[in-house]
């Protein structure tokens, strides 16, 4: 009598636990495919929006198509221009304190070697005081009181100028990418000094190559008149010179000029000082220039340069190549200037794209390039597709086939778990993004989801055999099965932690699907069903259960 | 419906001497596969170097193309139709030249030569060898990382580290017989084959793990019978399952091995190895390692 009571007892609460567990699980199944609505259609109600998230699976750019890009940044040679300005500084400073310097040149990216005369105590005073970056190395005295000294970047401060260059290169790029226009690009540093960089739906990807990879370092710099052009044409450039060329498209034939200059190697201002940048129509012949703006620096520097050098020439270059050396007719105060050649309209405002943007700290090399156009990854989408909806439907049907009214709970499992998953990837949050190898996450855990079913049903009906009731069967089935449920779906959890974790693109995007698939799996295959088979038993009171 | 009759007894654990012969068998066929073909044909994603993907609106021969590229003096250039009518892989493995202007120009004189057929450029991928190297040894670290975190679950869970073991080398041994068929199958090992190989691997340690636990049961139960009798049975309990997920799942690659086209046709070749490897490893690989480990390494020696 007591334990009749007791087993009615349990029997309610149980009763009332399958109340609460379809509302928990009734819940979770609506949230899940609010979630993933919008991805489905974009025909939802403006208040839909409002209350549920309206995020949409995110694609990978080998199934919408885009660019992915993978830049070195070559801090290296960040440290050499730093070290080369250092250089020239030094050679002024040595003048002006009347230290007679002979040979002052930069050695590999971080060394500079010079040989001065004089009183020791001075140039080191000078050396110790200005620069103390750079560490003495090795001194030795030659003959006639001239030494030779060699000196070194300290290293700390060379790492702090790469470290810089690399965020700053980030920093521009991304500067870039939106003034180019680019919807949801993602840019981030992978590694020490590699930039990721991804553009989904981009058409012209060449030119956002050309944009990005660009260094735009603006210089302007003095024609030198005096120097003898036709000599150092003939490779004797006079020393504190350089030769840069311009580059001259003939427009009727097409055929490229180089023009060279005899240029002043010290730079006198850069793109630094610059506010702004716009492209501008000229009035007489309509074609394009780029008008430039300073800041408040720049706008004296430039005033101070030009007063000083009227009639000569000052040379505007952009990384390397001279666009224009206007003799400079009177002081220009105001800040501004103008960049003319002949531009097209298109690289005229990739030009003050640049320029607005600023100069690359450091050349930036492209060590990968994929890019996927819009109509392959519209085929790659339905191979997918078609593969997981053949692969489901044939699943479906085999599992009605050989288990019957079981094999529909399974399935239902089955299609709870793939909506559940894609609800998880929908979340922005998450940050994960569908891909092929995410396509063969997804199938690997359908196999797993369907193979925890199979499992199920086969203890159950393992259990029937022995002669258990029906209710005793599904409770004995479910706690036997569970454990190889739960050690191999765990395993497989952690096999997709560890290559999510250690992983770079394909492989996650196989981990995160994988991840979820499984996770869903676990709480369909044995939750989601197992409330089934309880209402059926407990509620139902079947007789004879169909597996 | 019942697939194996409850009172199935195959003696699959007795075969174990002459299937440690077929193991050995293939994996030596498979690594001397690989290396007759001086290691795996990596494709660009792996090796570096430049893949286009072209189709034209219009016919055009696969020698047009090729000529269109031998006028640019782009000797090292493969041409090879693909997929759909019209439609060619252009490839350029390791050149010394600056990757990212050859495969600008190939795209402007092609661009050029059939200036009328429309020409889409479908698929472009520069990859820099380092990038290459950097890919395979992450993928590398990140399959060996996960297979240490496999071998301290499994070995914590069944409180053993046999099992753990068991299930590692069976692992590594559908690996290798996969990457062996690709290489006899001269099949290109791209990345997303390498997702592939990973499925695999799911796939596999799952089935393992599951006739594990059913050891684990038997070995509570059976306190009386030795452990090949114990996995014996246990293999026997499980086959239905077995069958029935290796089945389901095979159905649908053989589905797609059919009927995928071309691109999906060689993931699910080496799917249906591995499959199959993958099944049966477990029992004759995982298995008599475990046995093995049991019976004379083990210090608690079990018969």
């Amino acid at each position: 009598m007591v334990s009749f009571c007791q087993g009615k007892e349990e029997e309610r609460s149980m009763l009332r636990g399958l109340k609460w567990r379809l509302i928990i699980y009734a819940t979770i199944t609506l949230f899940a495919i609010l979630l993933f609505l919008p991805t489905l259609t974009s025909q939802l109600p403006s208040w839909y929006t409002k209350v549920i998230p309206s995020d949409k699976i995110r694609l990978g750019l080998d199934l919408q198509g885009g660019m992915h890009l993978i830049l070195e940044v070559e801090a290296e040679k960040a440290v050499e221009s730093y070290v080369e300005r250092i250089k020239n500084n030094l050679k002024d400073d040595l003048k002006d304190k009347g230290v007679p310097v002979g040979k002052l040149e930069r050695e590999k990216s971080n060394q500079i070697v010079l040989e001065v005369s004089g009183e020791k105590e001075r140039w080191e005073k000078i050396l110790s005081q200005r620069y103390g970056m750079m560490q003495e190395l090795s001194s030795s005295a030659l003959d006639k009181g001239i030494w030779r000294v060699a000196l070194v970047l300290d290293s700390r401060q060379a790492d702090q100028i790469k470290k810089n260059a690399i965020d700053q290169a980030l920093e521009t790029i991304r500067n870039r990418i939106d003034q180019f226009g680019v919807s949801e690009p993602e840019i981030t540093l992978q590694g020490i000094d590699r930039i990721l960089i991804q553009l989904p739906g981009i058409k012209d990807s060449e030119r956002a190559k050309s944009l990005i990879g660009r260094t735009a370092l603006l210089e302007f710099k003095l024609v030198d008149e005096e120097g003898n052009f036709e000599e150092a044409l003939k490779g004797n450039v006079p020393e504190g010179d350089i030769i840069l060329y311009q580059r001259s498209v003939d427009p009727k034939t097409g055929g490229v000029k180089k023009i060279p200059y005899l240029l002043k190697e010290k730079t006198l201002m850069t793109g630094e000082v610059l506010k702004d940048a716009r492209v501008a129509l000229d009035s007489e012949f309509h074609e394009p220039y780029i008008s430039l703006e300073f800041d408040d620096i720049g706008a004296k520097l430039f005033e101070q340069i030009t007063g000083a050098n009227v009639k000569r020439r000052l040379a505007i270059i952009l990384d390397e190549s001279v666009y224009s050396a206007p003799v400079i007719q009177e002081r220009i105060a105001g800040g501004r200037a103008q960049i003319t050649g002949r531009f097209t309209t298109d690289e005229a405002s990739e030009l003050a794209i640049v320029l607005r943007a600023g100069a690359l700290p450091a050349p930036v090399k492209i060590i990968e390039e994929r890019t996927v156009g819009p109509s392959l990854g519209q085929d790659s989408i339905r191979m997918g597709i078609n593969s997981v909806l053949v692969s489901a439907l044939l699943i479906v049907f085999f599992m009605i086939f050989y288990y019957r009214i079981s094999g529909v709970i399974a399935d239902i499992a089955l299609i709870l778990n793939i909506i559940f998953v894609f609800a998880v990837l929908s979340i922005r949050g998450v940050g994960a993004t569908l891909t092929l190898p995410g396509i063969a996450g997804l199938v690997l855990s359908i196999g797993m989801a369907v193979d925890a079913n199979i499992l199920i049903h086969e203890r159950i009906k393992e259990e029937l055999r022995w002669g258990k009731t029906i209710r005793a069967a599904v409770d004995q089935g479910y706690h036997r099965a569970f454990s190889a449920i739960l050690d191999s779906n765990v395993t497989t959890l952690i096999a997709a932690i560890f290559l999510y974790q250690f992983g770079t693109g394909p492989v996650r995007g196989f981990a995160v699907t994988l991840f979820w698939g499984i996770s869903a799996n676990m709480f369909t295959a044995v939750f989601v069903t197992r409330w089934v088979f309880d209402y059926l038993t407990l509620k139902v009171r079947i007789k004879k259960l169909s597996i | 419906m019942e697939l194996i009759r409850p009172d199935t007894r195959f003696d699959f654990i007795g075969k174990k001497k002459f299937t440690i012969w077929v193991s050995t068998v293939a994996i030596l066929l498979c690594l001397g596969s690989i290396f007759l073909h001086g290691g795996l044909r990596y494709g660009v994603d792996f090796a570096g170097g430049i893949l286009i993907q072209v189709r034209f609106s219009k016919a055009v021969d696969i020698s047009e193309v090729r000529s269109a590229l031998d006028a640019m003096g782009s000797k090292e250039a493969m041409v090879q139709a693909f997929g759909g009518e019209n439609e060619f892989l252009i490839r350029v493995e390791k050149t010394t030249e600056d990757l990212e202007a050859v495969s600008k120009t190939i795209q402007i004189s092609l661009q050029e030569k059939f200036k009328g057929k429309a020409l889409e450029i479908r698929r472009a991928e520069v990859v820099g060898p380092k990038i290459g190297k950097d890919l395979k040894t992450k993928a590398l670290w990140a399959v060996g990382l996960s297979f240490l975190g496999i071998l301290i679950y499994v070995a914590w869970r069944f409180k053993e580290v046999a099992y753990g073991l068991g299930g590692i080398v069976a692992l590594v041994h559908d690996v290798i017989v996969t990457y062996g068929a690709i290489s006899i199958a001269n099949i290109e090992y791209s990345l997303n084959v390498l997702a592939v190989i990973m499925t695999i691997i799911g796939f596999s340690i799952n089935d393992t793990i599951v006739i594990f636990d059913r050891v684990r049961e038997n070995v509570k139960k059976m306190r009386k019978d030795n452990l090949e009798t114990i996995f014996n049975v246990s293999i026997n309990e499980t086959l239905g399952r077995t069958i029935l997920t290796s089945g389901t799942v095979m159905g649908v690659v053989l589905i797609l091995f059919f009927f995928g086209g071309p691109v999906i046709h060689d993931f699910a070749f080496a799917l249906i190895v591995g499959l199959i490897s993958g099944t049966y490893s477990t029992v004759y690989v995982a298995s008599p390692i475990v046995l093995f480990w049991e019976q004379h390494i083990s210090r608690r020696k079990r018969r």
